[in-house]
């Protein structure tokens, strides 16, 4: 990249901060080096994919930060009170295992709101000022709602070891698609499992035991997998709605009235469908078109981000191909993660500005 | 301008690549004596042997410093990112066979599938406080295999050898290793997931694609594909 390149890189990040820190956040920043057990912990092995490892002496492994969300959570639980505003500016780095010419490192610039008071309101107003900043360029958002997903799971009528499950693959759609046509018994428990389970003690003549898992762990995981099998499998009339409810696509206001149809059936996602309505009024008072606003109930679903509420991506309208120049959501649960048990609800997004220029320039 | 074809430089691996060139017509043999790493060719005008480690073949080839080489194809996808942006298969070659796979304690008799695996991991790292570890060399493949089946709560621990000794060890919980007929495995009381094969590795003549070719190499290459029958 050539130095006049970066610098226009540079001063469209500091504009954006700039602007940020007027309105209030307050501008933080976080070290290169990050400890790498928190990240895998957070992220599972995908993390080594995605960020750069290296070795210091005395700390261990260190990964080169591939965002800001995580530091500034975790300075931001240690030493911070709410409501809080944080603007950051800075390189991110990011391994690109499949090749190609996908940068590794670019600058990001970030807003986070820690503030419970209002979520929707919360959400609106990073949604508004991300907006806002992309003021230069057409911009095609889209928005979704993991919180809703969540919801949906969290109301099926099957055991609580199901729901478990399918919460934990909420983020990986092969996986999560997998459990339900087993739960539905679309695929037939394998021959393996039944026979397995025909046996009053399978540990009787089982081999002797290696390692660390237990002979206690085993017969806890036999347990789980007879009360599995005793159960009833769910319902097509759920799977229908579950369907249903990932494939609405539409804009906010025809969203909202398909999800109010899938509520009535499927009453654990009032809420957070109420929520969701709210959000749409608190866009509509910042002067978002939300009559216009994109709503995909599967959106944010293969991210490796830890969004678990709104969650929302601004792509360039007239360059579609090129990563979103920006992308954001609800992190509530990280908060109580990396807090150690409290969390605070918490939303922020991050803008690319190389991004913008560029799709300045194609524009 | 000659053509450099990449081949191991020692073991079964070696003398089954100059069997395998011998029967089609090519001679490969090291010159002088047999700890010298230089080699010659006969048969075909221009190829030059460069004796390489059967791991250090996929970096040559993909930095275009080798031409053509001879090695696992499980190593090429481990080493290489990409990998079939940086070089071509020009023919599987029908030995050094072996099977990257996963494997897990012969006890552990809930567990049959990756789809067990994973239900084992989560409670794995709920008793224990950390995810369930799996012994490997082959990160990048394992770590690709498993993200595509969704497998979660898992880590990989390194293992550069004797990757089978490590559950009884206490340092991993699974293995994911190269085996050839299992008798490894169940001699250290492993069995195999039903569906936990990553890849079915054999030795493959590659061509890297890197390399800037003259005209005098393309020619050679057509000749020795024509001679090699592919």
């Amino acid at each position: 990249m050539s130095l006049d390149q970066a610098r226009l890189i540079w001063d469209r990040a500091r504009n954006y901060t700039d602007v940020l820190t007027q309105q209030g956040a307050v501008l933080t920043d976080a070290d290169y080096l990050q400890p790498a057990d928190t990240l895998l912990d957070l992220y599972g092995e995908d993390i080594r994919a995605r960020a750069f490892t290296t070795q210091d002496p005395a700390r261990g492994e260190m990964m080169l930060r591939p965002d800001f969300t995580v530091p500034v959570v975790q300075t931001h639980m240690a030493h911070g009170a709410e409501p809080a505003r944080y603007t950051y500016m800075g390189k991110v780095f990011r391994k690109q295992e499949d090749g190609g010419d996908r940068p590794t490192e670019f600058v990001q610039v970030g807003y986070e709101v820690f503030d419970g008071t209002d979520p929707a309101a919360a959400d609106a107003e990073v949604f508004a000022t991300i907006a806002g900043l992309l003021n230069t360029v057409a911009a095609t958002p889209v928005t979704g709602d993991i919180g809703i997903l969540r919801a949906a799971v969290r109301g099926l009528k099957t055991t609580e070891r199901r729901r478990a499950a399918l919460q934990r693959h909420l983020w990986r759609p092969v996986r999560f698609k997998a459990l339900l046509d087993r739960f539905e018994g679309i695929t037939p428990p394998s021959r393996h499992r039944t026979d397995l389970l025909a046996q009053a003690d399978p540990m009787v003549d089982a081999p002797a035991l290696l390692g660390l898992r237990s002979y206690a762990e085993i017969t806890a995981r036999i347990d789980a997998l007879r009360e599995d099998a005793a159960a009833a499998p769910v319902s097509s009339e759920e799977r229908a709605l579950l369907d249903a409810l990932l494939a609405v696509a539409e804009t906010a206001p025809n969203a909202l009235s398909a999800l109010r149809d899938i509520a009535v059936d499927l009453p654990s996602i009032a809420a957070a469908v109420d929520g969701f309505a709210a959000r749409c009024d608190a866009l509509a008072a910042r002067g978002v078109a939300v009559e216009t606003l994109m709503f995909e109930a599967s959106f944010g679903r293969t991210s490796m981000e830890y969004y678990d509420g709104f969650v929302f991506g601004f792509a360039s309208a007239a360059a579609p191909h090129l990563p979103p120049m920006a992308t954001g959501g609800r992190y509530d649960a990280l908060t109580t993660v990396l807090g150690g048990g409290t969390g605070v609800p918490a939303v922020g997004g991050v803008i690319r500005p190389a991004l913008v220029i560029a799709a300045e320039d194609v524009a | 301008m000659t053509l450099k074809l990449g081949v191991p430089s020692k073991g079964r691996l070696m003398d089954k690549t100059f069997k395998w060139f011998e029967d089609r017509g090519i001679t490969l043999a090291k010159s002088g004596s047999d700890r010298e790493y230089a080699g010659h060719v006969d048969g075909i005008d221009g190829v030059e042997l460069v004796l390489l480690s059967a791991g250090e073949i996929p970096r040559e080839l993909a930095a275009g410093r080798i031409h053509l080489g001879v090695t696992g194809s499980d190593l090429v996808r481990e080493k290489l990112t990409a990998w079939d942006s940086q070089v071509v298969e020009l023919a599987k070659m029908g030995f050094g066979g072996a099977d990257l796979i996963i494997a897990v304690p012969d006890g552990w008799v809930d567990v049959d599938t990756l789809d067990d695996l994973d239900a084992a991991a989560a409670a794995f790292r709920t008793t224990h406080g950390f995810r369930l570890r799996i012994a490997t060399k082959y990160h990048r493949l394992v770590r690709e295999f498993l993200r595509d089946n969704g497998v979660a709560d898992y880590q990989l621990v390194d293992s550069q050898g004797a990757t089978e000794g490590t559950i009884r060890n206490e340092t991993a919980e699974a293995i994911a290793d190269i085996t050839s007929t299992g008798e490894t495995l169940r001699a250290n009381g492993l069995k195999i997931l039903s569906d936990g094969m990553i890849h079915a590795s054999q030795a493959t003549l590659f061509r890297g694609r890197r390399s800037e070719w003259s005209q005098d190499q393309r020619e050679i290459l057509r000749q020795l594909l024509t001679t090699l029958g592919l």
